[in-house]
């Protein structure tokens, strides 16, 4: 078999449509996640039962099962309830979602890290709660949970190629369609695979220099 | 027991009410922990202006006195008064008023890390008393003026001395213009080399205010400066109190003498 430079600089036209799709796949589904993340962890702090059952029911249940069901349930099922967004648009919440129970258990550990002394000097000050969540305790927690953050948009940037099966065209979505119609199979995986390992390096060098910026 | 040091013969005016009235009431106050009793039935009261120290043995519930008045924990039974105005038991919104009164500083200065030293002194002259920015900056120099560290207005905690933070700690506090300071061994967690400049300016400000101390302190080159009543706890009871001059050069207790010699 030999490598064959025309079906690479063939494959790039839809490499480029794929990598957009894999890239709004990664920076959506992380903005969900992070947002998601951050209330569910809220909520679990809510004095009440009817609170913090139901969201730790759902939240334990959407961690505990696999991605690829909650995207195929997500994309046919929805449907059947009157709900239709794109492919994409699916996909983006599942993936959000998913890692949104991830995210969530970041924050918890962030905000139970922040020292019990915080929280005696907001109450000595007679700062109201919301203000001492947003002004103290928050800044804090998310400030020492960057890179753990980071790490779960390593992860999602992997699993952002399970969007294939709910015909979401990413990178590998193309790369399949491409090999299928011209029977080339080695040249865009290796180009998606070189382009994945770009990413994460990217992404990383990215959330190292937001931590340095944190860490005044 | 009352410790009421005397009462002013004008205490009833309304108007004098806070420069000569009882300004902190705690009666029949008890705390547990599990079922560890720290205060039993106390009954505990400070005058407005005075300056009080407590002293005693470790686990005597010292600090379990100021965390009570400073709302940080809740007490099992009994009434807290402040200023007339009852802190415990009271609804939130209550809790909420009285508490502007009272400030504290910690043994561990807890200044917010993310913040300046200026925003540490004027968020919450900002957020609960509603004073403008500028208004509140121009407090917070005052004061840094006052525990000199004006040059330091623009950094955060983690580049300042730990001398240097308890000192804005101190000016964090006192930015809420509260009736009562609060102090719980703040000297404690400091160098030997930085005690002396955080404890000079509590002897300032004891000096040049009319604020209402109550302080917990192993200084007791301090608490014989400042203090006009001195209160020796043990086990939750205040055993003996009085002047500066009387408990530490005539204590009638066998306990503080014992305390008195273990420390000195
Ligand atoms: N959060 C808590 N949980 C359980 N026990 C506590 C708690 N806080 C205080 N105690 C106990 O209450 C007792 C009184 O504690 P407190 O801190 O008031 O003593 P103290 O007089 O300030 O002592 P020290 O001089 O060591 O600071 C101690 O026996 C302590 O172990
Ligand atoms: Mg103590």
């Amino acid at each position: 078999m030999n490598w064959d430079w025309q079906a690479v600089s063939d494959f790039m036209p839809q490499f480029w449509d794929g990598l957009l799709v894999t890239l709004q796949a990664l920076v959506l589904g992380s903005l969900i996640s992070f947002t998601l993340g951050l209330v569910w962890a809220l909520l679990m702090r809510v004095p009440s039962r009817w609170v913090t059952w139901p969201v730790g029911v759902l939240t334990e249940f959407v961690r505990n099962t696999p991605l690829l069901v909650q995207l195929v349930f997500l994309f046919y099922v929805l449907p059947e309830w009157g709900v239709t967004f794109s492919a994409l648009t699916t996909g983006v919440v599942g993936i959000g979602l998913h890692y949104s129970t991830y995210t969530m258990q970041v924050y918890r550990a962030g905000i139970e890290a922040v020292p019990v002394g915080q929280w005696e000097a907001a109450t000595a000050l007679n700062l109201p709660l919301r203000r001492t969540w947003t002004a103290v305790i928050l800044p804090q927690a998310i400030r020492r949970v960057v890179p753990a953050l980071g790490n779960y948009v390593i992860a999602m940037l992997k699993d952002t190629p399970m969007l294939m099966v709910i015909t979401v065209l990413d990178m590998l979505g193309q790369a399949r369609l491409f090999s299928q119609e011209h029977f080339q199979f080695t040249e865009p995986l290796t180009v998606i695979g070189v382009a994945f390992i770009v990413i994460s390096y990217l992404a990383s060098l990215l959330l190292r220099a937001l931590e340095r910026r944190l860490v005044h | 027991m009352s410790t009421d040091v005397q009462h002013s013969p004008d205490m009833n005016d309304p108007a004098r009410k806070s420069a000569n009235g009882e300004l902190i009431r705690l009666e029949r106050v008890t705390k547990r922990f599990g079922d560890h009793t720290v205060l039993d039935h106390l009954d505990f009261s400070v005058e407005a202006g005075k300056h009080v120290t407590l002293i005693g043995p470790s686990g005597s519930g010292k600090t379990t006195i100021l965390r009570l008045l400073m709302t940080l924990i809740k007490p099992d039974e009994g009434t807290i008064t402040v200023d007339g105005d009852q802190l415990f038991p009271a609804p939130e919104k209550q809790v909420r008023e009285v508490r502007k009164k009272i400030g504290m500083v910690f043994q561990q200065f807890n200044l917010f890390p993310n913040m300046t030293v200026l925003r540490n002194i004027t968020e919450a002259p900002v957020t609960v008393l509603g004073l403008s920015k500028d208004e509140a900056e121009e407090r917070a120099r005052d004061l840094l003026e006052l525990v000199g560290l004006t040059d330091h207005v623009d950094k955060h905690p983690a580049q300042l001395s730990g001398g240097q933070q308890q000192r804005v700690a101190i000016a964090r506090a006192l930015a809420m213009r509260p009736q009562v300071l609060l102090l719980d061994e703040v000297t404690s967690a400091l160098d030997p080399e930085l005690v002396a400049g955080v404890l000079d300016v509590l002897r300032d400000i004891a000096r040049s205010t009319d604020i209402t101390m109550l302080c917990v302190t192993h200084e007791m080159n301090f608490a014989r400066d400042i203090s006009d009543q001195v209160l020796m706890f043990d086990s939750g009871r205040v055993i003996e109190a009085g002047t500066p001059e009387k408990i530490f050069s005539e204590p009638e207790h066998d306990r503080t003498r014992e305390f008195l010699s273990a420390v000195l």
